[in-house]
């Protein structure tokens, strides 16, 4: 004898559910995450040396956390700018959950803590599936990568609060079309805003840190399209109907 | 490969509905939308190595794909976004401002064989 049960419930069901506790818990005590997603090589570690040491120096409490599958190298090089700073080891696993950061979080992260990046595993696939509870979501990309980026990642640019361009001094040189960038990423994520930035002159840096500031001060978010997706959710609760 | 924990979460879904409801799963069924960020190979292959040692040893993962469709709210107009998405209605050169469908990773059924009594 076959039966057939009706469970109906979003495979993630579990994490988002975490994540919007995170996020909720997070809120009460000030803090706003940022998630950073990007390839591996995009610059994200070196623009966040900067962007943290700008968003300290003005007067904002800010701590990171940064994950990678091995070496402690990215957190050496963040600790640099004076925040706090956590290194995660995921130990071969691709991306970050939230119950990973919440695990990560206790006990460590500093109270008054008002912006918390997180840079998440570099990789442009797995990430994009898994809510932290960020307030803001930026995806990255060097001008090195290719402008058509964004159509080969459409998840992980369409769900980005905001996209973030790196390396621009290298972009005459390689000859990256910003317009057709622009393009692509209107493209899988209609409306979403787009920052320059670089590292090695700093053009772009501040305006970023203040982008950042806004938004963990309770400034609105850019709700992108694909975000506002439908019916995968299921009950979090998880009882088997 | 986030496929793995994926399919690891799948067979923990279904562990525990076999559980509430009694009997051996013989079949998962899953809707995979085209914007998840999964691949439906790189699943089944995942879900084969997340069942060995599990009660749903022997089960079979059936993979429903969903296509990705948006929908223009001032023209009311809905589309496939197709691969590469196109979020932009066909019919007004607007954007689009909701996904209807595709980015499901939902497990609908579980198929159970019962005990023979």
């Amino acid at each position: 004898m076959c039966r057939v049960v009706d469970v109906r419930q979003a495979v993630l069901a579990k994490n988002d559910a975490l994540a919007g506790a995170l996020r909720a818990e997070l809120a009460a005590r000030g803090t706003a995450v940022v998630n950073l997603l990007s390839s591996p090589g995009s610059g994200k570690t070196a623009l966040l040396e900067q962007v943290l040491a700008g968003t300290s120096a003005r007067g904002v409490p800010t701590a990171a956390l940064t994950a990678d599958l091995a070496t402690e190298n990215d957190a050496t090089r963040l600790a640099r700018s004076g925040v706090p700073v956590k290194q995660v080891l995921t130990g071969g696993l691709c991306h970050l959950e939230a119950a990973q950061l919440r695990t990560q979080l206790e006990g460590w992260l500093p109270a008054g803590t008002r912006v918390l990046y997180v840079e998440n595993v570099g990789n442009l696939v797995c990430p994009a599936s898994y809510d932290l509870g960020e307030t803001l979501r930026i995806t990255l990309m060097s001008v090195t990568e290719g402008e058509d980026k964004p159509l080969k990642y459409p998840t992980a640019f369409g769900l980005a609060h905001l996209v973030v361009l790196t390396k621009t001094d290298l972009a005459q040189a390689v000859g990256f079309d910003r317009a057709e960038f622009a393009q692509n990423v209107a493209r899988v994520n209609p409306g979403v805003e787009l920052a320059e930035t670089s590292a090695r002159t700093g053009e772009g840096v501040e305006a970023l840190v203040e982008r950042v500031v806004t938004v963990a001060q309770g400034g609105g978010v850019h709700r992108p399209a694909m975000a506002v997706a439908g019916p995968a959710t299921g009950d979090p609760a998880g009882s088997p109907s | 490969m986030h496929e793995l924990s994926i399919a690891t979460a799948i067979v923990e879904r279904a562990e525990e509905t076999a559980r509430f409801h009694g009997g051996r799963v013989t079949a998962v069924r899953v809707r995979v939308g085209e914007m998840a960020g999964v691949v439906p190979d790189a699943l089944r292959f995942s879900f084969e190595v997340a069942v060995e040692g599990t009660a749903l040893e022997s089960a079979r993962l059936l993979v429903e794909e969903v296509p990705a469709r948006a929908r223009c709210a001032p023209c009311g107009t809905g589309f496939a976004v197709g691969m590469p998405p196109l979020l932009w209605c066909p019919r007004c050169d607007r954007p689009a401002q909701e996904l209807v469908e595709g980015r499901e990773l939902e497990v609908t059924a579980i198929e159970l064989e019962e005990a023979s009594v």
